[in-house]
């Protein structure tokens, strides 16, 4: 598929460190896979994860509220169902 | 076998069981007959309606029993919903947290030309008293919706705050009762009134609509005369009885089973945070229903803990996607923010033992420890808690 657009840079300036995909996949997998990997990219980046499970679209944020990390936006992919949720990596 | 799931049904009570049986000896005629046998089955309905009225704390005339908790909902919201405020279309104002039936109602109304304002809530689950009572328009808007307290987490809503807000504006402000009738007495200033007798410990498929005195409201329906035009169709008055008989018995218990419950939901609320990892606790631990607690435990999947719980010997309901018929998340956890995957509410009926509610707090670190081991549905295994940076059961 085509890469999603690019949500308002508003927030923040750099493009994500890392990309997961988690289209397709039921929660809680997206928030495994977001708590699994966060730890790759240096503090104060951001990691971009995809995902259509509307679960996902309230979870990421509340995980980031419970986690100390800031949920920084969210966008629809428009092409297809689903969103681009950005958390940035906050320690 | 311990039965936790209370919110969704409470056991039906012996007296419930006893007033049912009686009636259907004498109360199975068509009350809207006039012959003897109608008679005696329309002065049962009649003593049931008093009955309920009683506890309610509304008149006898102002009640009406319905097929269910969801019907008396839909007729309380379309039957105002219809109307039109005096500047436009009929407006809605409901909490984010309301029951489905209601806000899929107010859904339903908006389709046919209404306006529909949903406000927020905090964190804790109650409704932004504020940002509520701002939404209300006067002469536009032709109902308010509030819960007496929601039926996932256990928060109670400020409906007396709500109430005065309402009555001040002019709205008429509709409460579904259904988590607390006969649990915790309602503010007054209300103007309708839905509730189910399931969730009191009468039989199912009795709901209860009250629509007080003054108040503009028409059955949404095609005509039909039964019980003052407010719920069609023949009443199945033994089920009623047992209904009303189930009700007085359940709110004259009230207090006792605050008492005796609320220390047990409390024991869940306290503990399973320290013994396990990664769970957090929904709702207001103060100002809250004594029966229910509701948390949830990240990184699982909501229907494998009912599952596993369901084996353990405990039946439990989650508001997890996986777990609901939808496949949607729990509406009132996302607007409360909260992490709506792992989920369990826990509600206890009357009676419950410590020793149930101890032996759940026992088994259910290990349950969620061999899940989180597992994985869901086969993916790898997910890392202890701790054991690197980064990995899930890091604290910030």
């Amino acid at each position: 598929m085509n890469p999603p657009p690019r949500p308002d840079p508003a927030g923040f300036a750099q493009a994500p460190a890392l990309r997961i995909d988690a289209l397709g996949l039921k929660c809680p997998i997206p928030i495994i896979m977001l708590a699994e990997r966060i730890g790759e990219v240096p503090v104060g980046t951001i990691v971009e994860v995809l995902a259509d499970d509307p679960a996902a679209r309230t979870d990421v944020p509340a995980w980031c509220g419970l986690k100390s990390h800031e949920f920084v936006a969210a966008a629809e992919l428009g092409s297809v169902p689903g969103w681009a949720l950005y958390v940035r990596r906050s320690y | 076998m311990a039965y936790f799931d209370a919110a969704s049904a409470e056991p039906v009570l012996p007296e419930a069981r006893e007033a049912l049986l009686g009636a259907l000896e004498d109360g199975w005629a068509d009350p809207a007959r006039l012959h003897t046998e109608g008679r005696r089955a329309s002065l049962m309905l009649d003593q049931a309606r008093e009955r309920v009225a009683a506890v309610l704390r509304c008149r006898a005339d102002e009640v009406a029993f319905t097929a269910s908790g969801t019907q008396a909902v839909h007729l309380a919201v379309l039957g105002t919903a219809q109307l039109r405020g005096r500047r436009g279309p009929g407006h809605i104002v409901a909490s984010a947290v309301e029951h489905s039936s209601v806000l899929n109602a107010a859904a339903f109304a908006e389709q046919a030309g209404g306006v529909v304002t949903i406000a927020g809530v905090g964190s804790d689950g109650r409704v932004d008293v504020a940002e509520f009572t701002a939404a209300l328009r006067r002469e536009r808007t032709v109902l308010a919706c509030l819960q007496s307290a929601n039926h996932e987490v256990g928060t109670v809503q400020p409906v007396g705050q709500v109430a005065a807000e309402c009555q001040a504006a002019g709205v008429p402000l509709f409460v579904d009762a259904a988590a607390s009738a006969g649990r915790r007495p309602l503010p007054a200033g209300w103007s309708l009134l839905a509730a189910s007798g399931h969730k009191w410990g009468g039989p199912p498929g009795v709901g209860v609509l009250v629509v007080r005195k003054a108040v503009r409201w028409s059955s949404p329906l095609p005509a039909d005369a039964r019980q003052a035009h407010r719920a069609p169709g023949f009443p199945n008055v033994p089920a009623i009885m047992a209904t009303a008989a189930a009700l007085e018995a359940f709110d004259a218990g009230r207090d006792v089973a605050d008492l005796a419950l609320r220390p047990l939901t409390r024991q869940i609320r306290d503990q399973l945070p320290r013994l396990v990892p990664d769970c957090v606790v929904h709702g207001d631990p103060a100002l809250s229903l004594p029966h229910i607690v509701t948390f949830s435990c990240l990184y699982i999947d909501g229907e494998a803990l009912v599952i596993e719980l369901a084996k353990a010997g405990f039946s439990v309901s989650s508001g997890s996607a996986c777990a609901s018929e939808t496949q949607q998340p729990s509406h009132v956890l996302a607007a409360m923010g909260a992490i709506t995957h792992g989920n369990v509410r826990v509600s206890l009926p009357r009676g419950t033992a410590g020793e149930d509610v101890t032996r759940f707090i026992e088994v259910l670190p290990g349950i969620v420890g061999h899940l989180r081991g597992r994985g869901p549905r086969g993916r790898e295994p997910v890392a202890e808690p701790g054991s690197a940076a980064g990995l899930p059961g890091r604290i910030g």
